[in-house]
């Protein structure tokens, strides 16, 4: 039996072993860490989108019952240094990130003053008797307007609100628009949307004064990063400032910089040594989270008779918001639309140039998918577009131009080098899933019936899993190639094993379990996954940009060989064998094709307790640990396809999504139950963003989508059943075979539903080329075109 | 004084008139499984049921469930013993945060009782008062329909 060595684990489709707690309401989410004498704080927040803060009155809210302290800019100076989300990028300026606003305000919903109190209900009383008076400067709302000479600046210092320009290019793509035989383009906007995690942001710092340590607990994906920049502005050594993400109740992305907040709670905490909490509310998280993919997008594409790409050009506006957030930068997301806006073909030349605005609004962030969204949506558009004006089948269009199995490595207009991955057998496997022909028939039947059905392909590919070669945001400071996991089997024979990774509902403490236990040869429950703490590992930076299971799962893998190699080691004087002749699995150390065998248990006893079982040579100097750290260097590819089918109802307006079927290749899976829930999870995402989500700011920079009724995300009444195929075409080269996969859902389906409803409202000339579509826009759409159609009509009579 | 019984067990209260009823169940009686997503009614993190029908315990101040029965989801099951509709949750992967959960289970509770459920079109207009952002709602739909599933072949 034991010959059957160390069971397949990666690969299986476990169940979760985070859930019973969260099934059981026994999670221990941020609001559920609770500290005797917690005291908490409501923010006064500014209800100016850009104005001069003349006078700042508390006397009266100081009186209020249960008030501590009230702080205002002034009252945190030189508490801390300031900071800023420096880069070595050209053409960039750093804005201050202000813990409470000095002098001025720069977007509706900045914090200006804390109140803190015994309770939050107190605390928002007090807060409420506040008074701020504000003197009104010109605003920068719309981001046209405000990239112009003559704009309103919201950062006098940089002497233009364009705080990013950055340009790609290959060849003379003037030139090749010039003599194209197809030359389509047309401007393309993705309205901004916010990531609305169910839990809201929250910190809770406690100070001990006997260890002048600082604890922070925060709903943040990257404890490591936070850490490392509060040591720097408060000035406290790492071992003994600790930052802790607690379960938390998702984040994409939305939690994945630094924030003011978090940097005041331990200022706070520190200056009246109690511990302080606080918790945002929706309101707030709809005014202050970072938002997203807010880019105005001008794109031209070339191409000859057969439908072959000869060139694209792109001009991108990206809205960015008041500040450039830590440590991403105002780059993050405009960026990167136009480095992968050329997607997974061959386009041989390319300019494309994109434009970071400041504008009087909430900080935009690094949301789900990352600007890619956004060029998915954009060169999608494009291609079906093209294919219309050739007559070309958007299918067999996509095929003409995709890069091809022997390609590979393909070096992308924009400098991007794509590894092998399924790109054309994702656009097959997802037709073949879908029987894309007989879908057609379909449609060609109901649009004969006068019913408005369509359907929408998008393919496209993502870097995920980035090595220390490429940062995540350019030119940035800090390291976001490398993950660390430390592993160790205790005097019990118990494993953990520590990361600086940080769910937020991923699933890591699961999947990296099943990683150690295969790699070690012990079983799934036998591992305790200990992650989102600054404390546990040395270095380590967090959850974000589909990194975790290609770094963290990396590092696990080296971390579980070298303890096993010390396994081994014991294990041969124990077993009195050669180390060649030991295996481990299921728990138990075993000499091959015998019945000698220990458990985990009894070697670790023999090694760390019962003195006397190993010579004192090997005893000496020997324990049952690991750390390692993994650097994949470069990033690998991540491709997909997308096919939507939706129909459009001609009273209402709405759109029903009647089919969905995604195709992928994330590598090697590690489990298929949690990669299946990523991409439905994305999908959904990518669904809102299409179809119903948008950040809406009146012409004075009110926003006007302040709670979940207003800001409307999908239900389950939007949110179709859908057909999930995984390809796994060759292993990317990473030591485990993995490729990230957490963000694919939300770049694919904007894209692929424009194309549906496009296709949809073809017979009425109708494109979409702004989304969302929401019923009010296609209502627009469509009775725009009826009484154009009209109109041509009585002229033809 | 207010007099209520949660989860079974009975006890009495002084609170203040505006303290709402999420607020009561996490920090007066320690219950944190009861979550808050937008404290306006909208995402059903804190669906709780009261007497009966689900509710969004946000929108309820505690004396509203004076003299009340109100169950939670410390309720349902435990860690080591969860209840039929959370185990369908932990087979279907049907939560990937959890903190949503808490309300998707009360909501599914309340549903189980009351309705036949014989579509998934109607499981689905049951939950559409429950946001979730993680999942895409899809294996929620499918745990819910295992365990009608279930207790139509067990009845």
């Amino acid at each position: 039996m034991e010959a059957e060595a160390r069971p397949k684990i990666i690969g299986a489709r476990v169940q979760r072993v985070e859930d019973p707690r969260l099934l059981a309401g026994r999670g221990a989410f941020i609001d559920d860490v609770n500290l005797p004498g917690t005291l908490h704080v409501a923010f006064c927040r500014s209800d100016h989108a850009h104005a001069r803060i003349v006078d700042i009155d508390s006397a009266e809210a100081s009186r209020m019952p249960g008030v501590t302290a009230i702080f205002t800019a002034a009252d945190i100076e030189g508490k801390m240094h300031p900071i800023r989300a420096t880069s070595r990028m050209a053409d960039y300026f750093a804005t201050e990130l202000p813990v409470l606003a000095r002098d001025k305000v720069r977007y509706v919903g900045e914090s200006v003053v804390a109140v803190v109190a015994a309770n939050r209900y107190l605390a928002e009383d007090a807060a409420e008797r506040v008074a701020i008076t504000y003197e009104p400067l010109g605003h920068a709302i719309d981001p046209v307007a405000a990239a112009e000479a003559g704009s309103p600046l919201l950062h006098e210092e940089a002497g233009t609100n364009v705080i990013v320009t950055r340009t790609f290019a290959r060849g003379d793509v003037d030139e090749v628009l010039a003599s194209a035989p197809v030359r389509i383009g047309d401007t393309f906007r993705m309205h901004r949307k916010t990531p609305a995690a169910m839990e809201n942001r929250g910190y809770l710092a406690e100070y001990d004064q006997g260890r002048r340590a600082l604890t922070l607990h925060s709903t943040t994906q990257i404890p490591g990063i936070v850490r490392d920049a509060l040591v720097e502005m408060l000035d406290l050594p790492g071992n003994r400032l600790r930052v802790v993400a607690p379960d938390v109740g998702g984040g994409f992305g939305g939690k994945g910089a630094l924030y003011p907040e978090e940097i005041l709670v331990c200022i706070i905490a520190r200056q009246l040594g109690r511990p302080v909490k606080w918790l945002s509310d929706r309101l707030e998280d709809l005014m202050t989270t970072n938002q997203a993919f807010d880019e105005i997008v001008e794109a031209e594409l070339a191409c000859d008779e057969e439908g072959r790409i000869l060139g694209l050009r792109a001009e991108v506006i990206g809205d960015v918001g008041a500040y450039s957030i830590y440590p991403w930068t105002a780059a993050i997301e405009p960026v990167q639309v136009v480095s992968f806006l050329p997607g997974p073909y061959r386009v041989p030349v390319y300019r494309g140039r994109v434009r970071a605005v400041a504008t009087s609004k909430t900080p935009t962030g690094a949301y789900r998918g990352v600007g890619r969204p956004i060029s998915t949506f954009v060169m999608e558009r494009l291609i079906d577009m093209a294919a219309a004006k050739l007559s070309l089948d958007p299918l067999e269009m996509r095929r003409r131009n995709m890069v091809r199995a022997e390609e590979f490595p393909y070096k992308s207009a924009s400098g991007i080098v794509w590894d092998r991955a399924g790109f054309m057998e994702c656009l097959d496997g997802v037709a073949t899933a879908a029987d894309y022909k007989a879908l057609r028939q379909i449609q060609t039947e109901a649009r004969a019936a006068g019913r408005w059905v369509g359907i929408g392909l998008a393919s496209y590919a993502e870097l995920t899993g980035l090595g220390s070669r490429i940062a995540v945001a350019p030119g940035m400071p800090v390291n976001t190639g490398t993950e660390s996991a430390r592993i160790r089997v205790d005097s019990t024979g118990a494993v953990t094993a520590y990361f600086g990774i940080a769910s937020q509902g991923q699933g890591l403490e699961t999947t990296l379990a099943q990683v150690i236990a295969e790699e070690l040869g012990v079983r799934l429950e036998d591992v305790e996954v200990i992650q989102g703490d600054s404390a546990v590992v040395a270095h380590g930076t967090g959850t974000y940009a589909s990194r975790s299971a290609v770094l963290a799962g990396g590092a696990a893998i080296l971390s579980a060989r070298a303890v096993r190699e010390k396994v081994l080691e014991a294990a041969s004087h124990l077993l009195e064998a050669d180390v060649g002749d030991i295996d481990t699995g299921n728990g138990r150390i075993f000499v091959k094709g015998t019945d000698r065998a220990l458990s985990f248990r009894e070697l670790a006893r023999a090694v760390y307790s019962e003195i006397g079982r190993l010579p004192r040579e090997v005893r000496e100097g020997m324990d049952l640990e690991a750390t390692r750290m993994y650097d994949p260097y470069f990033g690998t590819t991540t491709p997909a396809s997308h096919l939507a089918m939706v129909e459009i109802d001609p009273e209402t307006y709405g759109v029903t999504i009647t089919r969905y079927v995604v195709a992928e290749d994330c590598g090697r899976i590690i489990n298929p139950l949690i990669a299946d829930g990523q991409v439905q999870g994305g999908v959904a995402q990518g669904i809102g963003a299409a179809l119903m989500e948008e950040v809406v700011h009146d012409d004075a920079g009110q926003i006007l989508t302040a709670s979940l009724m207003d800001y409307v995300v999908p239900t389950a009444m939007e949110i179709p059943a859908m057909e999930i195929i995984h390809l796994e075409t060759e292993r990317p080269d990473n030591i485990g075979g993995f490729r990230g996969m957490g963000e694919g859902g939300t770049i694919g389906a904007p894209a692929a539903l424009a194309n549906a409803i496009s296709d949809a409202l073809a017979p009425l000339g109708i494109m979409i080329n702004e989304l969302p579509a929401t019923p009010e826009r296609l209502f627009r759409l469509i009775e725009a075109a009826t009484t154009r159609n009209e109109r041509r009509a009585t002229r033809v009579g | 004084m207010i007099r209520v019984t949660v989860n079974g067990v009975t006890s009495e209260h002084a609170v203040e008139p505006r303290l709402l009823l999420t607020d009561f169940l996490r920090h007066h009686l320690g219950l944190t499984g009861t979550h808050v997503g937008c404290e306006q009614g909208v995402c059903g993190a804190c669906t709780v049921i009261l007497n009966g029908d689900s509710v969004r315990a946000c929108l309820c101040l505690v004396v509203q469930a004076d003299g009340g029965e109100i169950e939670t989801v410390e309720g349902l099951g435990t860690v080591d013993n969860l209840n039929p509709l959370q185990k369908a949750f932990q087979e279907h992967h049907a939560l990937q945060c959890g903190f949503c959960t808490p309300g998707m289970l009360m909501t599914g509770v309340d549903l189980l009782r009351k309705y036949p459920l014989a579509t998934d079109a109607e499981i689905r207009e049951g939950l559409s008062g429950n946001l979730c952002r993680c999942t895409g709602y899809v294996h929620v739909v499918q745990a819910i329909r295992s365990v009608v599933q279930a207790e139509k072949n067990g009845s």
